[in-house]
């Protein structure tokens, strides 16, 4: 009851605060949008009882990325002027890919949801965590792991290359 | 067990008791409902008058370092001076800026305000008297501490005022780069203790302190702990987003009444919650100075209950932190850079090398002896 309760006003803050996100005519406000978007992902989170994927949400996206986006917007030109809107023709372009995007989720979603959704019983320990990432085994994420930090370094260094030729 | 007799003044007894009394005589949705919003009254309690207390000791303190008396007319040695202030501030009228951008100024005070009540809400300050123990308590402190510093960019850009927005680009290089080190100092102990949970992580300090079971990685980290806590928290020689003589106040210029009082609680608060994490996983949190096998002893050291062990090395570290404040000179920016990127960090990633051998090879203190 109180969790269906819970869930449903975290619900509502995600939709309503992505509308807003992807509505508002002002750079920061959209980013301050996205971020309450993603502190009630976190939310969400913490009601399924993955405590450490709440603290990675909340340390990675609404701590870590969220200050980079703002340091980012607050560097461009006019932060707070509001944007000339868009012509009628891509608005509606717009919209239609969205709804074709949101229908073509929804569907594997639901399709797919009860083969693979199952709640773990227990919490999930970071020990085991730890050793998921960093096995080699069956199940076990050494390899994606390895290749994302060779593509974050890939990422670093066009940064700097970026950065460079100024 | 003798402890029962020799603690008659925890907390423990008096929470079970609302437990068991609510629990008999309510079904159990609305006995959760009704502890929950007892346990949020008592924190939000708890959090105002650490704040008043703080602000009394904070100004008194700093007027011996100065060679003054500090303040001293209301009450007996000027003790109900922060009654007067808090009463003050909240009869204040908050003055509305006209070109601001209304939303995120009058949301940007809340996001401090919030980090630091969550961060609070996860500290353990007795023997059960603890809100929430999460099974990554290290990390869940680290990482909804990180939410206040949106507060201090919204807050110095929708000022729409040079002074706050140049403070808070400032404050956000100064608290990102400092988290790191924070972060790394904590994970040290996580490798020490080999747990994240703060409840376990006190348990495990019962006999020896991990700032002494870790010995030399264990004291590096505390230092880089302490130094890297007390920049997060903007003051003594780290306060050069508030630098009065340059800034006006940094990212709260434009701030009044209230919404200055919510910033400046913040602010109080975060120095009150780095020392007492820095307490709780250092210095064994709440509990009592403990020797293996001097069990009079021991027993002794219960008698003083364990909130008051958590207040006394929380007001030491605080001390500690003040002293620091007044006897050191502000530094440049660059310097503060310099200080987190060039010294601290490579430091701690090779302290965090070292704790890991020291774990391996069995060289901590509780493994020797």
């Amino acid at each position: 009851m109180a969790q269906q309760i819970i869930f449903y006003i975290l619900a509502i803050v995600i939709s309503v605060f992505s509308i807003m996100a992807v509505s508002s005519k002002r750079l920061i406000r959209s980013a301050t949008y996205l971020l309450f978007v993603l502190l009630a992902t976190a939310g969400l989170y913490i009601l399924l009882g993955y405590y450490y994927l709440f603290a990675v949400q909340t340390a990675v996206y609404a701590g870590g990325i969220m200050i980079l986006f703002i340091f980012a917007i607050l560097l461009t030109q006019k932060p707070g002027d509001k944007i000339a809107p868009e012509p009628m023709r891509q608005r509606l372009l717009a919209i239609a890919l969205s709804v074709i995007g949101l229908a073509f989720t929804a569907h594997i979603i639901m399709h797919n949801i009860n083969r693979v959704y199952t709640l773990m019983d227990t919490q999930i320990t970071t020990k085991h965590i730890g050793m998921t990432l960093m096995g080699t085994e069956k199940f076990q994420y050494l390899l994606p792991f390895e290749l994302i930090s060779v593509l974050l370094l890939a990422c670093i260094v066009g940064g700097i290359m970026i950065a460079r030729r100024r | 067990m003798l402890q029962n007799y020799s603690q008659p003044l925890e907390f423990t007894n008096l929470t079970t008791w609302i437990d068991s009394t609510l629990g008999a005589n309510l079904p159990s949705f609305w006995s959760i409902a009704i502890e929950m919003v007892l346990v949020a009254v008592a924190l939000l309690a708890v959090y105002s008058l650490t704040a008043m207390i703080l602000i009394y000791v904070e100004r008194k303190i700093t007027a011996f370092f100065q060679a003054r008396i500090g303040p001293n007319r209301v009450g007996k040695y000027g003790i109900f001076q922060t009654v007067a202030d808090v009463i003050k501030i909240l009869l204040k009228e908050i003055i509305h800026v006209n070109k601001v951008d209304k939303f995120l100024f009058y949301a940007a005070p809340f996001f401090m305000i919030v980090a630091s009540m969550l961060t609070f809400g996860a500290i353990p300050f007795a023997q059960g008297l603890h809100a929430v123990d999460f099974n990554i308590g290290v990390f869940y402190v680290t990482a909804v501490s990180s939410l206040g510093i949106i507060g201090v960019l919204l807050a110095g850009w929708s000022s729409n005022n040079k002074y706050s927005m140049i403070g808070a680009m400032r404050s956000g290089a100064q608290f990102v780069s400092y988290e790191l080190s924070a972060g790394f100092a904590l994970m040290t102990m996580v490798v020490l203790t080999g747990t994240m949970q703060l409840s376990e992580m006190i348990e495990s300090q019962r006999f020896c302190w991990n700032i002494f079971n870790g010995h030399i990685s264990a004291i590096v980290a505390f230092i880089i702990y302490l130094i890297s806590g007390h920049a997060e928290t903007n003051r003594g020689p780290f306060d050069l987003p508030e630098a009065e003589s340059e800034l006006t106040a940094g990212y709260h210029t434009e701030y009044s009444g209230l919404q200055f009082g919510f910033f400046y609680l913040a602010e109080y608060l975060n120095m009150f919650i780095i020392a007492s994490i820095a307490a709780t996983v250092f210095l064994g949190g709440w509990m009592p100075l403990q020797v293996r096998g001097w069990d009079a002893f021991n027993q002794i050291m219960w008698y003083l209950p364990s909130y008051m062990w958590f207040t006394i090395k929380v007001f030491l570290l605080i001390f500690f932190s003040l002293w620091v404040r007044w006897s050191f000179p502000r530094l440049r920016i660059d310097q503060l850079l310099n200080l987190e990127w060039k010294y601290l960090l490579p430091i701690n990633l090779v302290n965090i090398l070292v704790m890991v051998l020291l774990v391996l090879a069995g060289w901590t203190l509780n493994d020797i002896f």
